[in-house]
This record gives C-alpha cells, structure tokens and sequence, in this order.
C-alpha cells in the first residue's frame, strides 16, 4: 500500500456570486422585484435562457491538485479569499467540489470552528457528549476519553454547570479540549488558535505538536499566524486566487509570502470579463499623500478609489464597500449614498468614486474589502473580492496606554467629558 | 483502510440511506440534545407538552363543542376534538420544526460533514416524545368518559403514528430545502399549518362534509384522525381503503421530499 493519506486530483469549486457570505435570497424581494419591474425581469429572464445573462460565477478553487504523505503535518497558508476554507470544507465534506476528485485512505476529522454545536443551556458535561458526537466520536469512544478531556480542559469544576454561565475562555478551552481528543487519520484544523488566551494558545500549540510528532497523525492546519505554522508544519501551502502558487518546505514558502505580501500593489486592475450591466475596472488604495499603499499608518487619513463603467442602465444601485477584519468578521457595510438613503439611477458612461477613510477609524491590523455595484439583498452587478490593506501603528497613543496591544478592530476616538464631582 | 472519495456529487445513491444508519448514534444525541434541553426544567417542560393540547381542548370544546354545538358523532366532544388535537399537534409540530431545522442548526452544518437527513429526523423524533406525554391525558380522559381501547385500535395506533410521520418528514423535508434558499418562507409557515387545521377533521367529524368529504381525502392527515378516532371512540368503522389512500399519498410526499431535499442538500453548506 501506498502511504500518500491524501491524493487531491483537479479540484475545482465554483460559486455563485449571489450566493457569496451568507446573502440570501428572500421571497418576498424577488417577488416585488418582479412586480416593480416586470419588463427588467422578462429580460433577465430571457437572457439567461439565451445563454447571454451575466454569469455570476467564480471559482473559488481551481485546478487544484496535491498528495499528502502520512503522518506529515501541512500548512496552508494564504490571503482571505484565496481559497483555504473552501479547500478544507470539501476535504472535510461539508460542501462537494464541482469537479476533480480526492481520495481519502482514512477517517476525517475536522475542527473548523471549535465549540461547534455547544448548548449554552446543557452542562459542560452535556456538550462533551454532544460535541464529541457531531465531531464524530461515538459514545464508547467518548465515555473512555472523558477524565482526559476534562483534565486538559481544566474545567473540572463546572462540569454540571450550564455552558451559559462559562467565560468564553473557558468554553473555548473545554471545545478544543474535546476536538484535540478525537483521533481520526487525517485531522483538518482551521483558526483554532484565534481563540483563548496565551497560556492556553500554548498548551493548543503543544497538543497539536504532540499530536502530530508522537502519534504521527496527518494534519492539514489553516491559520494567518504564520508563526504556528512555522513552528508545526513541515510543508506548507499558499493558495493565491483559488490556485496553489507554491508547495513545499515551509521556511521557503513562508519566505515568498512575505515578499509577496511586501511588495503587494495596492493597486488592482481588472479585466473586462463579463457582459455585465457594471463592471469594475480599478481599485486602488491610496495613501494621504496620495501615492498607492497598501499599508497605511493608522494616524493618517486615506482613500480608496474605484473605477467603475456602467455598460447598460441600471434603475437601482449603489457603489459599496463591505470592510472585513482578516478573521472575517464584516465591520463596515457602507455605501455612496449611506447619507441620502436612496438608491441611484445609473446611467451608461464611466464613474469614477473616491472613498475617504478617516484616520483612527480601524485600529492597527490587517483588512480586506471587496467593493461592488449593488443593489443591497437583491442583486450584486459587479463584485471584487479580497483588496488587502494593512493600518501600521504610527503616533498612536493609545497603543501607549494599552502597553502595546492593540485591542478592538475600531480605533476611533471618542470624547470623554469627565469633571471632578467631589 | 477506510477509503473515502470525494466527487462532485450525484443526487442519489444508496450510500446516503446506509450513511443515515451509519450516523444513528448522532441521531440520538440530535434528538436528546433538544429533549434534554427543553425537559431541563421538568416542570415546565412536561406541563408544557401537556397544557398546550389540553387547552386547545378545553378552549375548543367552549366554543365548538359547547357555543356552536358542531355536531361530534355522538361522542363526548372533549374526547372526540382531543384525539384529533393529539395526531394534529404531532403532525404540525413535527413539520415545522422540520422545516426549520436546517436553519436552527447552520452553525453546525456549515461546519461539520454528517448527513444532513438526521435533522429532520431527529426533530421528529423528539416531537414524538411530546406526543407521548400528552397521549398520557387521552387516557385519563378515556377512564372519565368510559371508553376502552379495542384490540384493533391497539394495533392501529402505531400504523397511524408512522403514517403521521411520514407526513411530516415528507412535507417537513421540502420545506426544509426552501427555507434554506428563501429564508422568509418560514414567516408564512405558522399560517399555513394553521389553515391546514381547518381542512382536516379536528374540529369537526368528516361526515360533517358529506358527499363532499372525499375533498378531505386527498388531505393524508384526515385518513389517520378518522382512523385515529374509529380506533379509539369506535365512531365509525376503520376506512381502510381511506388509510390506505392516505399513506399513498404520505409516500408519495416522503419520495418527493427525500428527492427534493437531497438535491438542494449539496449547496446547504454554500447558502447557509
């Protein structure tokens, strides 16, 4: 028998745009869609059965081929959007690639968000059961591991307590405790250390390198800190737009990522692609001196510039923004007409938008925002993903006062009016 | 070696039903997981499963029974609207928790492979719980108006409760899918169920209807009250060939709806 654990042939997924961050569909908008513009939607209609409607697809994935050894321990690494979390959720089954093929010899276990399936209202007790299951435990399995699971948890103590009532350190800690005790052939591990604080982040840290250097298990690990990866991983992977760019020994990779991400244009041009209503030719991020940056100190003022054509009239939209924390967390929805509340009629012809984002409104850290011509919950005309930019800490004081950390995503600052009252 | 390969997906195969098997225990852990839960606070939670029926009842027997004297077969009418009531809230129950439990549990199926059929199925299960609960007032209820159980009702009962289920599954399973893709749907729901009550007979006896009751027919839950009531009040005779109709028609859902689910199941991961 072969040792390659994983075998991932040609793997490609395709998405549907207008099925991109959770946004749904709601009945009632695509109904009075229809009955506000009837005409508009005869012609989509139309057009799509005629094979000329936009498509609105993207591959999130392609061409994607590799082998994993047994026993050895791969990082993937690479910027948001690029296609790590769609290729841990296919090897893990949650969703099915569109085409390729992988082959598995052996048990999958994933941790793709610990304290998945956690009851606030059952005791922590209850939630090893029941976590342990949905992560694919059975209840023998469960039953022998407990004392261990709740010793590394080290939450002995609440066991018959409601999980509502835990710190969410302490619920963190009793989650990863029971994924770090499932034993499957394969484990897939994604952002886990995101959560918990230092001394825990360690003793996960600790547990990953056991379970991967005495136990010889395989284990592909997502993360942005390259540090753990550099620490546990022996190969390592960077996805770039859905493609492997480089895989190999992960001092290497790390390294060329680096270099990469240094010399990130800040400036992104787009190639005319589709026959959309709009299309979104340029987006560039300029600093206050107007010169392109990616990465910008956090005490000054900066711009994002979008170059945009609308090709046929659009009765309603507007130009937005949608900024994201690099663990993807939506922070700011915004829009050219956030002000008026209205959207636009567009008519044919070039556009050009300049977005100023005022110093101290994000704190010190690395973002991603995609910028779109949208009309909010019913239809996106044309959506870019992923621009990066990273806010330095420059003549920041509060960075000061907080000793060096950089605590929250927003930096703004407030006005405190505080008297003396005796 | 375990061996798994991962393709783009077809929409059916036979692996998916052994898989179901496969996952059982986690159908069990879905299902105690929301007993447990809701039984947490056994007072309430047991006097919950069993004041709902009953207040349906009593308030029903008020005003249908008592004010507007619908005619009930000659039976009591408490008895005769709580053996409807039963099935009724089992069935209605059980279908829209179904529906819902796509939604109720995205954070785990966007995060965790298992196939996705045990939701419903584990919902259902747990509704059959309060169901049992309740039934425990059908008996009482049974001592006070001298009624006894006959053989056959005994046998029937079951029959009834897995046609019910199927019902439900089936229905709750088409549901499921479309309130993954239009998440409004489920605003709409409560009223629809609440119509469907008014056109099966709960509140009144089938032959209320007349020649015009084989309307009620294509309805599958009139076929298992009528039964339900047959069995226990002894009524009327047991349609059979009305039973039979009805979990015709129940299979028929149950297909459409295993179809229907198992196609949209591939991208419930993408929509979530």
């Amino acid at each position: 028998m072969s040792n390659q654990i994983i075998e991932v042939k040609n793997i490609g997924k395709k998405y549907n745009i207008a099925h991109q961050r959770g946004k749904y569909i709601a009945l009632r908008d695509v109904l009075t869609n229809i009955l506000k513009s009837p005409f508009h939607f005869l012609v989509k209609k139309t057009k799509a059965i005629a094979g000329l409607a936009s498509k609105e697809e993207f591959w999130a994935l392609k061409n994607v081929s590799f082998t994993v050894e047994r026993g050895e321990v791969i990082g993937i690494i690479g910027r948001n959007g690029a296609g790590k979390s769609t290729l841990l959720k296919i090897l893990s089954q949650i969703t099915p690639p569109t085409e390729g093929e992988i082959i598995l010899n052996g048990r999958v276990g994933s941790l793709l968000e610990v304290g998945t399936g956690f009851h606030p209202e059952l005791t922590g007790r209850e939630n090893i059961f029941l976590n342990g299951a949905i992560l694919g435990m059975t209840r023998k399995e469960i039953a022998r591991k407990f004392d261990q699971i709740v010793e590394f948890s080290g939450v002995e103590k609440f066991l018959d307590t409601p999980v509502k009532y835990y710190s969410s350190g302490m619920s963190v800690r009793l989650a990863f405790s029971v994924a770090a005790h499932l034993e499957p052939d394969i484990l897939i591990i994604d952002e886990v250390l995101a959560v918990g604080d230092a001394e825990f982040q360690k003793k996960c840290l600790g547990k990953m390198d056991e379970i991967t250097k005495k136990e010889g298990r395989t284990v592909l690990f997502v993360s942005h800190n390259i540090d753990a990866v550099k620490s546990l991983c022996t190969k390592t992977m960077l996805l770039d737009k859905g493609e492997i760019k480089i895989f190999g020994p992960t001092e290497k990779v790390v390294e060329y990522y680096f270099n990469k991400i240094n010399t990130l244009n800040s400036i992104t041009t787009y190639d005319e692609e589709k026959n959309n209503d709009a299309q979104i030719n340029k987006i560039s991020i300029l600093n206050s001196q107007e010169r392109p940056a990616a990465q910008i100190g956090i005490n000054e003022p900066f711009y994002i510039e979008v170059e945009y054509e609308i090709k046929n009239p659009i009765g309603q939209a507007v130009l937005s923004l949608e900024i994201y924390s690099i663990t993807g967390e939506l922070l700011l929805f915004t829009t050219e007409n956030d002000k008026t509340g209205e959207l636009r009629k567009y008519e044919t012809g070039k556009y050009h938008a300049r977005i100023v984002i005022p110093s101290f409104l994000f704190n010190v850290g690395n973002y991603y925002f995609n910028a779109s011509v949208v009309n909010p919950n019913v239809e996106y005309f044309d959506l870019k993903r992923n621009i990066n930019f990273e806010i330095l800490n420059i003549d920041n004081n509060k960075n000061k006062i907080l000793k060096g950390n950089n605590w929250g995503k927003i930096a703004t600052m407030l006005d405190y009016s505080v008297k003396k009252i005796s | 070696m375990e061996q798994i390969i991962i393709k783009p997906k077809k929409i059916f195969s036979w692996n998916d039903f052994k898989e179901v098997w496969q996952y059982r225990e986690l159908l069990y852990f879905f299902a105690w997981r929301e007993l447990k839960v809701r039984y947490k606070q056994t007072a309430i939670g047991i006097s919950w499963a069993i004041f709902q029926p009953f207040v349906t009842m009593v308030v029903f027997s008020i005003f249908f029974g008592g004010l507007i004297k619908v005619p009930s077969d000659n039976i009591p009418y408490p008895i005769f609207v709580y053996v409807g009531l039963l099935i009724w809230q089992f069935f209605s129950a059980s279908l829209s928790d179904a529906s819902n439990s796509m939604v109720a549990n995205q954070p785990i199926i966007t995060k965790v492979y298992f196939p996705r059929l045990i939701l419903p199925i584990s919902t259902i299960i747990t509704k059959f719980v309060d169901f049992a609960v309740s039934a425990l007032i059908l008996v009482g209820m049974m001592f006070y108006y001298h009624f006894t159980l006959h053989l056959v009702g005994m046998l029937i009962l079951p029959l009834l409760i897995l046609i019910s289920f199927t019902a439900a599954l089936g229905g709750g399973l088409i549901l499921a899918a479309i309130n993954v893709k239009y998440r409004d749907v489920r605003y709409v729901l409560p009223f629809f169920i609440q119509l469907l009550l008014y056109v099966t007979p709960v509140i009144y006896p089938a032959s209320i209807a007349g020649k015009y009751s084989w309307i009620l027919a294509i309805n599958p839950m009139t076929g298992v009250i009528k039964a339900a009531q047959a069995a226990i009040l002894g009524n009327a005779p047991i349609n059979w060939l009305l039973l039979l109709i009805s979990f015709t028609i129940c299979l028929v859902i149950l297909g459409s709806g295993v179809y229907i689910f198992k196609k949209t199941e591939r991208f419930f991961a993408d929509i979530l």
